[in-house]
């Protein structure tokens, strides 16, 4: 099956190099190019020309090199190992290539993905001569003591199980299950490959209708996603998106996580290898590493690669939902992806539309977040990625292409706003920019919680609205001119930015903030305003509920009070009704 | 290896590049030494090459080389230097050659000016405070070291003094561990070289810093190498002898406009405001390779100096930058107006390794809130001053004013310090404390109740 192609290397141009006499050889196969070996893959076809990206920095590449192919597409390995681990790219795992050759990364090297020595404790779940197809069970393999790695057939493969191998200890690279496929027999092991621009296949797509807990309340209550969503969160440097994206890669309730760093900082990557381990999930007491899978190609790092990591990535998402988890892919920055797009355009002499992107931006992010989904599995479990994507537009500018495409493509859109960012309001997702379409979707998962959750929410929303129009107002006039009641609007508008919607990642309590307690404070800030307005409009100033001690303490609610102590919160709405309560409302005429 | 081919096969000069035709085995990024008529030696690398012809940038610029009579020979390796540390206490220009008199420094030890990616499995998160004894930047954008913290000027202001106070004052705190400053001048005037010599003899530090000077006065291609040429001696002292070393590049809006000039010499689709698309990419290859190693003592600062164009943090080369660094330190053409040294605008500048440099045992334990009250409040006197600017300050609410004198007592006595003055962290919180105490208790909510009780001047 395997064919071997052989060629020549006639041009180079940066990482795109021209070769000749690669006969064979298919679009998106891998070729190794010149004397080191590089890792590449056709990206164009032109006659007796192929057209090659190189994976890894290429100087000193020249004319006469030879080129040599296997005809096979650029795939990733997949089988235990992935969790817990850190790749580029091209699913080089960056501590072994650290271990062979230092804190730089050099070119040429090829190391396995996962490790081929480590023996994993297989239990087989299925009995020979049964009828198998892709997708169906073969046995199970503890991966992390958060992750059950459910071992499938890979799909397109079917046939008659005809051997199985008893439970035991069993590399990737043993044969573990035979089959016969009626053409041959199919020798499977625990780790298989597969090829990173085909999405893997699934059966049905359902629709998305539970929320992604993210424990960020300006996410969960206002701006929710559901799991099989997908969410973009645009903004100029320095808003907050990779916080945010770590923030949730952290604490949302997803089963696994797919971390990819596309064309960002290294520090950041060394910052999740260094927190993550030591984090614990408050829900089963586990390290955070032991559910995340990352994918480093920073931005110094080779642009092709960067241009493939998150197809490799994805892919990976794609694996662990087939065997029936929730997975969560953070892609940041999908900005930098396009930028590597438009960059081997240009060198490829691509005419550009927009900007200089070339006009197959759009659908390759519309495929890429295509992937995202909620489905039935070939397994019939259920399972599901939800994409996340931060934006990073030129100037913050949000006309530009790549925020312009993305927002047609994802459903829930979480904007930055610098002037949050800069007055340390964090998370700096304006509450007037973002939107999300899984507000319906979601709606009955949290009514099932509290029935009244919907019409505070929405009450609450309103009141934002308004305050961001009087605002217009108050910068001309000031707020004095405005009537005690829009006055007031504009206190508790204030009052829910400081108590609910701003939140510190740094704070031990306050980091994450579960649905429970982001019910709590609903009420409590929906108290104050309903209450409040009623007595405002009976004659009461905004002062004088301002300067109730309890108010004054509200604020702290989320630092001070832990998850796992919210009936503490009831206290302070309890205290604040009374407060209320015995404020004396002045006669008229007085 | 075959013996090396001197072509003369020159087909074509434009701008900074030179066309050679007729060339074999020449791989991608091959240095070039071209000897121009005269008998002159210049450098050059190969941006492309196919089986007829290379395309090859010259970094002296093309300036009086013709078609006929320059000869070029292709070495056949990327570009290299040599580093030792008898490299400190040297001026070279921008291609790292002494200027100094001196001969050239003699060692076996030769690196690629591109350097390598660092693995961010091998690389040390930055947690450690650099008292910098600036207020504006120890308060609430601490430096840390391995960071890289650009500063974002605009023509006139004193983007210089700040680098040089920081490069002065900051070695203070690391004493008893080697600390070493490297400067690459990109396009600037010999003035401002002169005073970086100068400020660092004063201070001492002269003589174990290197500097490498490519002045407006260089072809402007040769901007492209000098910070290269810095960094790499910089990973040198720091990653192999464990240096602590501060990088000052200046000015990077000039090495982007070098590249710019390049790119559009090869007829490459620009990006915006002509620059190439490549830009973001090409600075990540300087800016990180700042950083710490694992299990290596050494740690590269830096801090990149750039003057906005008409004061535009959104064009090209800040926005870029700001995208790469961690953090930026932007200063603010009303303060600078009003007198103010150093005038670090109080919103945009930020600093990102900060939140795990500070705190309980590396600063103090209200460091973090103190910083996050004074960005909150000092945000809404903006918000006050251009509601004033409308309705008159009279106009105000009491606590509005109060919010003024607040802003007022921020910019004078936190933000404001003499070019000599180096304040230790202890200060610059107990100067932060005293005017956040000009403000009512209730307004300050990102502090908790236990800093108010003990911090809080009523
Ligand atoms: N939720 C948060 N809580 C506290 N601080 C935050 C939060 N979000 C952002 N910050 C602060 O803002 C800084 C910048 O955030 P971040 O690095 O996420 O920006 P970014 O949008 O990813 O920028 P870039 O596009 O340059 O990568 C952080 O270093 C941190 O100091
Ligand atoms: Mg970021």
């Amino acid at each position: 099956m395997d064919d071997l192609a052989t060629g020549k290397v006639i041009a180079v141009n940066g990482p795109i190099v021209k070769a000749t006499g690669l006969r064979g050889i298919g679009m998106f196969d891998v070729a190794e190019v010149g004397s080191d070996r590089l890792m590449g893959e056709v990206i164009r076809l032109d006659k007796d020309v192929t057209i090659i990206q190189v994976y890894e920095d290429n100087t000193g590449m020249r004319p006469g090199d030879e080129v040599i192919s296997h005809c096979r597409p650029l795939s990733v390995l997949l089988g235990p190992g992935l969790i817990g681990n850190i790749y580029d790219g091209i699913q080089r795992p960056l501590v072994g290539l650290c271990e062979m050759c230092g804190s730089y990364i050099r070119k040429g090297i090829t190391i396995s993905p996962l490790a081929v020595d480590r023996k994993w404790e297989f239990q087989p779940l299925a009995d020979a001569g049964t009828e198998v197809r892709g997708g169906s069970l073969i046995g199970e393999v503890r991966e992390s003591p958060l992750v059950l790695h459910r071992v499938l057939l890979p799909p397109g493969v079917s046939g008659t199980l005809t051997g199985i191998a008893p439970a035991g200890q069993y590399t990737i690279e043993e044969e573990v299950f035979t089959l016969d496929t009626g053409s041959g027999t199919y020798s499977g092991k625990l780790a298989s490959y597969w090829p990173v621009r085909r999405p893997r296949p699934a059966g049905t797509r359902k629709k998305p209708s539970i929320p992604l807990i993210t424990g960020q309340r300006i996410i969960d209550t206002f701006f929710p996603i559901a799991r099989g969503g997908t969410a973009a969160i645009p903004g100029g440097f320095g808003t907050g998106k990779t916080m945010t994206q770590h923030a949730l890669a952290k604490w949302c309730n997803a089963d696994i996580i797919v971390y990819i760093g596309c064309g960002e900082r290294g520090n950041e990557m060394t910052e999740v290898l260094t927190d993550f381990p030591r984090l614990i999930d408050e829900r089963n007491g586990r390290p955070l590493i032991e559910r995340t899978v990352m994918i480093a190609n920073t931005s110094n790092m080779p642009v092709p690669a960067r241009e493939v990591s998150i197809y490799t990535g994805v892919t990976i998402a794609e694996y662990y939902r087939d065997m029936g988890y929730g997975v969560a892919v953070m892609a940041d920055s999908t900005s930098r992806w396009a930028e590597a797009l438009r960059e081997l355009a240009s060198r490829l002499g691509d005419m550009p539309a927009e900007e200089g992107f070339p006009p197959y931006l759009g659908t390759r992010l519309a495929e890429f977040y295509e992937r995202a989904g909620r489905v039935e599995t070939l397994s019939g479990r259920e399972g599901d990625i939800t994409i996340i994507g931060a934006v990073s537009p030129p100037g913050g500018d949000f006309s530009e292409p790549v925020t312009q495409n993305t927002s047609r493509f994802v459903r829930c859109f979480w904007a930055l706003d610098k002037t949050l960012a800069d007055a340390r309001h964090y998370p700096s997702i304006s509450w007037i920019d973002s939107y999300t379409e899984y507000l319906s979707d979601i709606g009955q998962w949290w009514e099932n919680l509290d029935n009244e959750w919907l019409s505070i929410r929405n009450e609450l929303m309103n009141i934002l609205v308004e305050d961001h129009r009087l605002q217009q107002v108050v910068k001309l006039v000031g707020s004095d001119a405005l009537p005690p009641s829009e006055q007031y609007v504009l206190f508790c508008a204030e009052t829910i930015k400081n108590v609910f919607l701003q939140q510190n990642s740094f704070d031990p309590h306050d980091k994450f903030c579960s649905p429970e307690k982001q019910l709590k404070l609903l009420h409590t800030l929906v108290c104050l305003y309903r209450r409040g307005l009623e007595l405002v409009q009976a004659g009461l100033s905004v002062k004088d509920i301002a300067g109730l001690e309890v108010v004054s303490e509200i604020v702290r609610l989320k630092s001070e009070i832990s998850n796992r102590e919210i009936e503490k919160i009831d206290a302070y709405t309890l205290r604040l009704e009374q407060g209320l309560a015995a404020l004396k409302i002045p006669t008229t005429g007085e | 290896m075959s013996a090396e081919i001197e072509y003369t096969t020159i087909s074509g000069i434009s701008g900074p590049l030179l066309f050679i035709d007729g060339v074999r085995g020449v791989g991608y990024g091959d240095i070039v030494e071209i000897r121009d008529s005269s008998g002159q030696i210049r450098t050059g690398q190969t941006l492309e090459v196919d089986e007829q012809r290379a395309v090859v940038q010259v970094y002296e610029g093309t300036s009086g080389l013709s078609v006929h009579g320059t000869r070029a020979v292709f070495v056949g390796k990327p570009m290299e230097i040599p580093v030792d540390r008898d490299m400190l206490g040297r001026v070279f220009d921008g291609l790292g050659r002494p200027i100094d008199g001196a001969p050239q420094v003699i060692t076996d030890r030769v690196m690629n000016v591109n350097g390598m990616p660092i693995n961010p499995w091998a690389r040390e998160y930055p947690r450690d405070f650099i008292q910098t004894g600036i207020s504006a930047i120890d308060g609430m954008n601490t430096l840390i070291r391995g960071q890289k913290l650009p500063i974002f000027s605009g023509s006139g202001m004193p983007h210089n003094r700040i680098a040089a106070q920081i490069a002065r004052q900051a070695k203070i705190l690391t004493a008893g561990e080697e600390f070493t400053v490297i400067f690459a001048a990109m396009g600037v005037n010999f003035d401002v070289a002169r005073f970086f010599i100068d400020s660092l003899e004063e201070s001492g530090v002269l003589t174990h810093s290197a500097m490498f000077l490519s002045l407006a006065d260089s072809p402007s291609i040769e901007r492209l190498v000098t910070p290269r040429i810095a960094l790499t001696l910089a990973e040198y002292l720091a990653f192999e002898e464990g240096m602590h070393v501060l990088v000052i590049l200046t000015d990077i809006t000039n090495y982007c406009e070098a590249l710019r000039e390049l790119s559009s010499s090869r007829g490459e689709i620009p990006s915006r405001k002509g620059y190439p698309g490549y830009l973001y990419s090409d600075l990540a290859t300087l800016y990180e390779r700042a950083g710490r190693l694992k299990g290596c003592g050494g740690s590269i600062t830096q801090i990149p100096i750039l003057t906005m164009p008409s004061d535009d943090i959104s064009h090209p080369v800040p926005d870029l930058t700001g995208y790469i660094t961690e953090g930026q330190i932007v200063l603010e053409r009303q303060l600078f107006n009003k007198g103010i040294y150093p005038p670090i605008a109080g919103l945009p500048s930020l600093s990102r390794l900060m939140k795990d440099g500070i705190g309980e045992g590396r600063t103090r334990q209200d460091h973090g809130h103190v910083a996050a009250q004074l960005f909150a409040s000092y945000a809404k006197v903006k918000r006050i001053r251009e509601l004033a600017a409308i309705v008159g300050e009279e106009e105000l609410s009491e606590l509005d004013k109060i919010y003024l004198k607040f802003g007022a007592a921020f910019e004078d006595v936190f933000l404001r310090q003499a070019y000599d003055e180096d304040r230790s962290i202890e200060q610059t919180l107990e100067i932060g404390w005293r005017v956040l105490s000009l403000l009512p208790g209730e307004e300050l909510y990102r502090l908790t109740r236990d800093e108010l009780q003990r911090y809080y001047l009523a």
